[in-house]
């Protein structure tokens, strides 16, 4: 992992699986609401982000995250603990 | 103490077994397929369960099922599909020096529905027997027969994946009972020229994943523990995450091994389980869907019979010529999995 995320990339790998532009990829839109994410999106989407970020991320986690700013910040997270390591 | 409510590996950290294939070269001759009259729509279903049409397709891309009519035997389907193949490759059963059977769903415990056919076609003397590696039974039962090929043990081998699991279905479980159809195919397996037939294959299981797709009692198993009426249930996020990347690195496997670019296969013939799953996988392989064989929503899921099911279908329609990359690709329960690139004779 860089040492600091690229949003930009998130955005692009998070457009590609949902189907949708790049930019409406914005911290604040809802997965379900306002991306029109189902259930196996959200699969296929968690397993990208942990194949791309190499972070494992449990089911319990991803039921709290309902918009991308919360996974961001979960990457983000991760991503610091691993520079302080 | 094994896994069973949550499969965390990854597929990423298996180490995946894979070859090139050595001696005396194989090759699918013919395919056969069979499927039952009777259909099952999502808007049946929408009468029978709290589901909807609508829900069924964006999750699976399933629009309609073959079912049995109960009291159907698993034997019935698959000598349908083998008579269809022999009959597609000019031969008679006589020609067969072994038949598998790949089924989940056998009519009983013993003896074998490979017996049973064996009888139907009278083709007596032939090696014959039934294997279990659920979805991924079809794929096993060609990689066998092309070993068997390979060392001259066997000219010709009948392969056939068969499975009425419409017995296995609860009909209150949307999860489930929606997936899942009946159907058989089959293939003639024979001696082909050098260079062309099975090029390479990748084969494996993982026993840490066996509670992620099963039927009847997870830990004891049906029999052991008196099961009565056991049903298919799924881990449904898991297997899907599962069955995506190792669609993924089976075909990348299978392409490194036979040295042909992932971007020459001309056709992928995928297990067809979920839409979805065959979707995300074909983009991350980098493969336009023209170019993957897709009926899933005709048939569902039907276990062993769905790759010799889209084959067929595949064939009758001109999309596989003599000279293409052909990729056959299986998971299923175990979890198991299987693959292989062909150069089509």
């Amino acid at each position: 992992m860089a040492a600091q995320l690229d949003f930009k990339e998130l955005q692009d790998l998070a457009a590609e699986i949902l189907g949708i532009e790049p930019e409406q990829v914005q911290l604040e839109k809802s997965f379900a609401k306002d991306l029109a994410a189902d259930s196996l999106d959200l699969v296929e989407l968690i397993a990208a982000v942990e194949d791309k970020y190499d972070v494992e991320l449990p089911e319990a986690e991803l039921e709290q995250m309902k918009v991308i700013g919360d996974l961001w910040t979960f990457l983000e997270q991760k991503n610091a603990e691993r520079l302080e390591a | 103490m094994a896994i069973t409510s949550a499969y965390r590996t990854r597929s990423d950290a298996l180490p995946l077994r894979s070859f090139k294939t050595k001696g005396r070269p194989s090759a699918i001759a013919s395919v056969g397929a069979y499927a039952p009259d009777r259909i099952i729509t999502n808007f049946d279903l929408e009468k029978m369960m709290d589901t909807s049409d609508k829900w069924i397709t964006e999750r699976t891309g399933i629009h309609r099922r073959h079912i049995a009519e109960p009291g159907t035997t698993t034997l019935e389907l698959a000598t349908k599909a083998a008579r269809s193949a022999l009959d597609a490759a000019g031969i008679t059963a006589k020609d067969l020096d072994m038949i598998l059977v790949g089924t989940s769903s056998p009519d009983g415990p013993f003896p074998s529905i490979a017996a049973r056919i064996q009888d139907e076609l009278d083709a007596p003397g032939a090696v014959a027997w039934d294997m279990l590696a659920a979805c991924t039974s079809f794929m096993y039962g060609l990689a066998t027969a092309d070993s068997f090929i390979a060392t001259e043990r066997a000219d010709t081998v009948l392969v056939i994946g068969a499975e009425v699991l419409s017995r296995m279905l609860d009909y209150t479980n949307r999860g489930t009972a929606v997936i899942f159809g009946d159907g058989a195919g089959a293939a003639v397996v024979r001696t082909a020229p050098k260079g062309s037939g099975f090029l390479s294959w990748c084969l494996g299981s993982d026993g840490r994943g066996y509670a992620q797709v099963t039927c009847g009692n997870i830990e004891k198993g049906a029999y052991a523990a008196k099961d009565p009426n056991p049903h298919i249930e799924m881990v449904g996020p898991d297997v899907f995450k599962f069955a995506v990347d190792i669609f993924i690195r089976q075909a990348n496997e299978v392409c490194e091994k036979a040295g042909v670019a992932l971007e020459d296969i001309d056709l992928w013939v995928p297990h067809q389980a979920n839409f979805r799953i065959i979707d995300a996988a074909a983009r991350r392989i980098g493969l336009p869907l023209e170019r993957v064989a897709i009926n899933i929503d005709e048939y569902g899921n039907t276990s062993s019979a769905s790759i010799p099911l889209a084959l067929e279908e595949a064939m009758r329609k001109g999309r596989v010529k003599t000279g293409d990359h052909v990729l056959l690709a299986g998971f299923g329960s175990g979890l198991t999995w299987g693959a292989c690139l062909l150069k089509w004779v």
